[in-house]
């Protein structure tokens, strides 16, 4: 009752070539009209570090910044995002060696476990001690109350927004300023982005 | 000397990597030549298969094939293994990978689309049309025990698996007890629910016939083995790599998954690289779930709270099938006797089929619900004497060791609480929680017209069972460590942990070592990752692999130096003798000099090689029994389980009115032997702890009758938030285990065992009537108000004495 | 959960939104901020074959703050509405129930109006806007009307818009003097649909009450309004038990809720009870709030 398939048959359905701007970088990708920016990001730019949890809003493992705001980006498509300024967690800071102030933080109040949540916890945080540079341990939990964390309880999270944001206003070390924030710096993973339906990276 | 690692509050080596996107898990290895698989599943609970048309599908661009069960090869269309046999089983059944003449719960794969990529792949598997007879649905534990129907039609009974085990004389003891109590409980359905669901991608090589696996899998040993055999291939023809893992908490140790054979069977018979990756929705519907359990006690008892007699009977809901046998019931059975001292305790249990999705442990595995009918009985037996709950308790504790229980383990081995400290643990819980004080502060909220209540539960944990684990040390000629162990990670920081005991023992800075886990081509002998037992085994596995390399590497220097090996020691990366550092050799050295080269690829193998050094010629260049290179494998196997243990205590406030229920305060004594790195230790507990809490207040499988899973997504299973989950406030007591070099137990699954008691324990302190079903959400609670209002469930016997408030009255006047 | 395939169309402008319209009508789903769609179009419970992207119009995205209303656009989001002074300041209301909306994250790119035109019961903002006697301002290629709150809604997830119709914003009436309002819910997690909300208006002269309007989330098929007006006019603010036992009164009478999974209908009649109880005494004891920027008419 199966087996192998000839490719051919239905008419295609819309693509367009889309252009994002996605830290500091812009990419031209050639999508179908339904691709989720999450995958568009993921599978089609190479930026892999924007985690898929639930696709349907809720674990906030996909939050990425849209204009400095943190949103889901399974619930975005690629072809809305076109004209705004995207930032993933590799934007914030892609560099092992030199953390961002959140990332930093979270690895001194051993805020992860397996880590898959954490590029979603990151870039929100990021954007919330902005907003509010010296948060009570209360508002720390308040802020992170749109992400699942399944392993770690939650604690060492809600320490590591207060100990970024206690880095963040102790301002940026000489070399890490140097090394990241900036959001320049170009994925490693950019040349996947020749794939299949035809895009390329500028 | 260099800092000693073991003990410390090392951050971890795998964050810097992890925060920065540069993670790897099995999702991300894709290419865009990668093709993806997507699964028809089953929309109904039980039915047989009559038709499956997949024209419609193979009709869509994109698709480049639809298998169902007749286009699996050999043994792969054959039923999956049953991976733990047990003598309890009578009646052990496994499902397909893809499903032959019927379904047996809602989400069973019945066709698998192989597509350009997954959007078009779901398009395809929408398009499959399926042709069922409708069966009866059996769901929930009740319905299965009366077995009005069945769920496979040759096990009439739905019953998988039956034990009784007894220790003592349970009759004779229960007729001489003053007191005997009776108890009914009951407890639901959760789920691991990691962030990330399961995954697997299959790369074909068709020139070397051979396969790499991605998975995300705890075990990728079992793994590879269960692929082989299913794919009929040579063993070593094929590898299974466990990347980043996006936590597991139980539910990736079942294997083969159905999906993980039909990936690695479509990407052979392609001849292309095939990815799977779990959505939630499938998460949900065809993984696994654990925990739901109809419980009776019995409990005998004397004046002082004493325990004569425990008879206990429960029936476990093992869902459709159970590949992974009977492990979580045979852990209830055997962890019921808790910190406890019963000398007559007898255990009746019955694992039942039902129309749901299978059942394989979930952090605790089956451990939550045996402290679950101690703790509550215990709580009982306080009420009936109107005594302390924590008095009660203590009357019973264990206080010498070794302990044994006379049951048999999981591991096939007797029980022996090996070591521990259960009055010591319950005076620092009761410090750290203030329970002297706390009637106190339970009159002082009651004047603010607030309800609160207080409760403890006690637990132990077998922990760290075999059969064994293994370490593979080399140091490389730069100097770097390179160790390996088989069992995969999953978040709980092995990278770190197992270097800081390689550190210690090779005396080398820890930034140099570097792990790797859950990889086959490396440590092809390996267990895998489940019951707390990751830290115990290749924690020990590595000490003695790096006790062995060490004494390697001193050999060699000791020749080299013409020194005594027993003379020499490592520090800071360089062989000395000790107390004269003036005679060294950096172990980058050892490791050039451990190989004789021929040819020279770089400055430090020109040392090595046949003029590089001076050369004894009366010996071979390597010497009988050497082996080349600086590197050494160990295992460790361990006589037995070792017993971690652990206390907690919660403060819950429950709205007179609405009946939401707040944790105040958690609490948390733990007893995990000799802590490697204690900042691990502690965030194992806080993780386990808020799936104890989401089990108690939050989390449960809501199934209809019909067996449709209703609240199969993240908004409607509630899985807590950071709002939901209280500041847990943790101490430690150190008992260090006789059982291994480290002392160490383990520690990954404490935190959650005890949660539904302790929160149970509470809530029923604050509303003075028994708490026997959990989980339990404010309109439950209500309702069990109304019924107690009404006369329809009982009150304790000795609730706590609530003065009765001005709120209470003003109330009373508002409502008139 | 991938979406099945559509086409996606972003409108230029509210013209060329309207033309997508007729020319696509029932097989096209307008897309504002997608925080209650894309989830939809994920689990295919939806296939539309054409998305209408609203999200960028001009247009669509100004708040305004007149003498009798609040007036947001169809591109506004949660997250700009609930941190607009000026609007908090004319209307409390707003950003009391806006911050029981989901997540910011979620807020950060849902609309209100899309929340409205999505016509939840489980959702505030519907909730909100027939609080406040509010209207929509609806308009097609073949004209524009505004439809009353009280009329909008039709029935759970069912507004009485044509298909070739786009709401272009909505007004959320402004309060008399001398009113206090609040809102209140009960929920699983924080930020989840609730079991029960209220949302109440008290307005009183001096110390005597003159206005009592009360709606509700979840426990309602509609944004149904409960106007206590007529019963309360006259009470003491003072009189907190008088005035408690009337709107528990009234309250039980109005609501028809459902159980699921997550409440039983009985549990969530009584915590609607007890909610709108503690609300009305929170509010007779609070001081009015204080007059804004610009007089409420009426």
């Amino acid at each position: 009752m199966s087996s192998l398939a000839h490719a051919e048959g239905t008419e295609p359905e819309p693509h367009r070539t889309v252009r994002l701007m996605v830290n500091g970088t812009a990419h031209e990708i050639s999508v179908a009209d339904r691709r989720l920016l999450s995958d568009a990001l993921r599978h089609d730019i190479g930026l892999t570090g924007t985690h898929v949890g639930c696709e349907h809003g809720v674990c906030g493992a996909c939050t990425i910044q849209v204009d400095g705001k943190p949103m889901r980006s399974c619930l975005m498509l690629a072809v809305a995002a076109e004209g705004s300024d995207l930032r993933t967690v590799e934007g914030i800071g892609n560099d092992p060696e030199h953390p961002s102030d959140v990332q930093q933080a979270f690895i001194d109040c051993h805020g992860l476990q397996c880590g898959f949540c954490t590029p979603g916890f990151i870039t929100t945080i990021d954007a919330f001690i902005d907003e509010n540079p010296d948060p009570t341990p209360e508002e720390a939990r308040e802020a992170i109350s749109g992400n699942l964390c399944r392993c770690t309880g939650y604690q060492n999270i809600v320490a590591s927004v207060l100990r970024a944001a206690e880095l963040r206003r102790a301002g940026p070390a000489p070399e890490a300023a140097a090394a990241s924030g900036t959001g320049d710096r170009a994925p490693g993973t950019g040349d996947r982005t020749s794939g299949a339906d035809g895009g390329r990276q500028r | 000397m260099t800092t000693r690692m073991f003990g410390q509050k090392i951050a971890r080596k795998e964050d810097p990597r992890l925060v920065t996107g540069n993670g790897s898990y099995v999702d991300d290895l894709s290419s865009p030549h990668t093709l993806a698989a997507a699964f028809v599943r089953s929309p109904h609970a039980h039915a047989k298969i009559l038709d499956i048309d997949v024209s419609g599908a193979l009709d869509i661009d994109g698709v480049y094939a639809v298998w169902t069960h007749e286009d699996l090869p050999g043994a792969a269309g054959e039923r999956l293994p049953m991976l733990l046999p047990h003598p309890s089983l009578l009646a052990p059944k496994t499902g397909y990978a893809l499903a032959k003449d019927d379904v047996n719960h809602v989400g069973e794969p019945i066709a698998m689309v192989i597509a350009a990529n997954r959007y078009i792949a779901e398009d395809a598997a929408s398009a499959v049309h399926v042709d069922y007879e409708y069966l009866p649905a059996v769901v929930g534990v009740a319905t299965s025990r009366e077995a009005e129907h069945a769920v496979h039609a040759d096990v009439a009974d739905n019953i998988a698996a039956h034990s009784i085990d007894e220790v003592g004389a349970v009759d004779e003891a229960m007729a001489g007890a003053p007191h005997v109590l009776e108890i009914d409980l009951d407890i639901e359905r959760s789920a691991c629910m990691p962030m990330e669901g399961k995954g697997v991608l299959a790369r074909w090589d068709r020139h070397e016939e051979s396969m790499i696996v991605y998975s995300s899998t705890q075990t990728s040993t079992g793994l590879r083995a269960a692929l082989a055999a299913k794919l009929e291939m040579p063993l070593t023809k094929m590898e299974v790599i466990t990347p980043d893992v996006g936590g597991g908490f139980g539910v990736k140790i079942n294997h083969p998954w159905p999906e993980e054979v039909c990936v690695a069977a479509a990407a052979r018979a392609l001849d292309r690289e095939i990815a799977w990756t779990e959505d939630r929705r499938e998460h949900f519907v065809s993984s696994a779930h654990e925990r739901q359990q109809l419980q009776q006690v019995r409990i005998g008892f004397d004046d002082e709270g004493k325990i004569h007699a425990l008879d206990v009977k429960f029936w476990h809901d093992n869902g459709a099938y159970l590949p992974y046998g009977v492990i979580p019931p045979l852990n209830t059975a055997t962890h019921v006797l808790g910190p406890y001292v019963i000398r007559n305790y007898r255990c009746e249990w019955w694992s039942l089929y039902t129309n749901t999705v299978i059942v394989t442990p979930y952090r605790g595995a089956g451990r939550p619900q045996g402290v679950y009918m101690m703790e509550r009985a215990m709580d009982a037996v306080a009420d009936a004497l109107g005594r302390d709950r924590t008095e009660v308790r203590e009357t019973n504790f264990v206080r010498e060791f070794p302990h044994p229980i006379g049951l048999v383990l999981q591991d096939g081995r007797e029980g022996i609480y090996d070591s521990g400290d259960f009055p010591a643990s319950m005076t620092k819980l009761k410090e750290l929680i203030g329970w002297d004080d706390f009637a106190a502060y339970r009159a002082q909220a009651a004047a603010e017209g607030r309800r609160v209540g207080i409760g403890v539960a006690c637990y132990v944990e077998g922990t760290g069972a075999g059969p064994y684990e293994g370490g593979h040390i080399e140091v490389e000629t730069s100097g770097r460590v390179n160790v390996w162990t088989g069992l995969t990670t999953q978040g709980q920081a092995h990278a770190t942990v197992f270097a800081q005991i390689v550190a210690d023992e090779l005396g080398v800075p820890i930034d140099r070592v570097n792990v790797v886990t859950g990889d086959t081509r490396k440590t092809p002998y390996s267990v895998g990752t489940w019951g707390s037992r990751g830290a115990v085994m290749s924690g020990n596995a590595v000490h003695l692999t790096a006790k062995k390399l060490k004494q390697k590497a001193l050999t060699i220097a000791g020749r080299s130096l013409e020194v005594d090996p027993a003379d020499l020691e490592i520090v800071d990366g360089i062989v000395q003798v000790k107390g004269d550092p003036s005679a060294s050799i950096p172990l980058e050295v050892i490791s050039v000099m451990s190989n004789p080269l021929r040819y020279a690829f770089d400055d430090a193998a020109k040392a090595a090689t046949q003029f590089g050094m001076p050369s004894d010629e009366s010996k071979p260049p390597m010497l009988p029994g050497d082996s080349p290179g600086l590197e050494e494998r160990d295992f460790f196997s361990p006589q037995r389980t070792t017993f971690a243990s652990g206390m907690h205590a919660a403060i819950v406030e429950t709205d007179p009115e609405t009946a939401d229920i707040t944790v105040l305060r958690y609490c948390v004594v733990h007893d995990c032997g000799k802590m490697i790195n204690p900042l691990v230790v502690e965030g194992q507990v806080l993780g386990g702890v808020a799936q104890g809490i989401a089990g108690a207040l939050y989390e449960k499988m809501a199934y209809d009758e019909t067996g449709q899973l209703l609240n199969a997504s993240f908004m409607d299973f509630l899985m807590p938030f950071a709002t939901e989950i209280p500041h847990v406030e943790t101490d430690h007591l150190e008992t260090p285990s006789p059982l291994n070099p480290l002392g160490i137990k383990g520690a990954g699954e404490a935190g959650t065992i005890p949660g539904a008691s302790v929160i149970a324990s509470a809530i029923e302190d604050a509303e003075g009537f028994p708490i026997t079903r959990m989980p339990i959400s404010p309109s439950e609670l209500w309702e069990l108000r109304e019924k107690h209002a009404a006369g329809h469930w009982p009150s304790l016997q000795h609730p706590a004495r609530v003065p009765e408030t001005d709120d209470a009255r003003a109330e009373e006047k508002v409502t008139r | 959960m991938k979406p099945a395939a559509f086409a996606y169309n972003r409108a230029a402008s509210v013209d060329h939104c309207l033309e997508l319209l007729t020319q696509h009508g029932a097989e096209a789903k307008l897309l504002a901020g997608g925080q209650s769609l894309i989830p939809v179009l994920n689990m295919r419970l939806a296939a539309p074959a054409h998305l209408i992207d609203i999200s960028r119009l001009s247009e669509l995205s100004s708040i305004e703050i007149t003498d009798s209303c609040v007036r947001v656009g169809a591109a506004v989001t949660h997250a700009e509405l609930e941190t607009d002074d000026s609007a908090h300041a004319a209307l409390p209301i707003l950003r009391q129930a806006l911050v029981n909306v989901a997540h910011p994250a979620i807020r950060n790119r849902g609309t209100t109006v899309g929340s409205i035109a999505h016509a939840d019961p489980n959702g505030e903002m519907p909730a909100i806007l027939a609080l406040t006697g509010g209207t929509a301002h609806a308009v097609s290629s073949s004209g524009s009307r505004q439809i009353d709150a009280a009329e909008l809604f039709i029935g759970p997830l069912e507004t009485c818009l044509e298909t070739d119709e786009l709401i272009t914003h909505v007004d959320f009436n402004r309060f008399p003097p001398g009113t206090r309002t609040g809102f209140t819910e009960l929920a699983r997690r924080s930020g989840d649909y609730a079991l029960a909300g209220v949302a109440m208006a008290l307005t009183a002269e001096e110390s005597t009450i003159t206005g009592l309007r009360l709606s509700f989330v979840s426990v309602t098929d509609l944004p149904e309004v409960l106007d206590m007006s007529e019963r309360v006019t006259g009470m003491e603010l003072k009189a907190t038990t008088d005035l408690c036992a009337a709107v528990t009164e009234a309250v039980e009478a109005t609501i028809d809720p459902a159980g699921d999974i997550h409440a039983t209908a009985d549990y969530r009649r009584h915590i609607t009870k007890v909610m709108a109880r503690r609300l009305a005494v929170e509010l007779s004891c609070r001081p009015p709030q204080p007059p804004s920027v610009g007089q409420p008419g009426r």
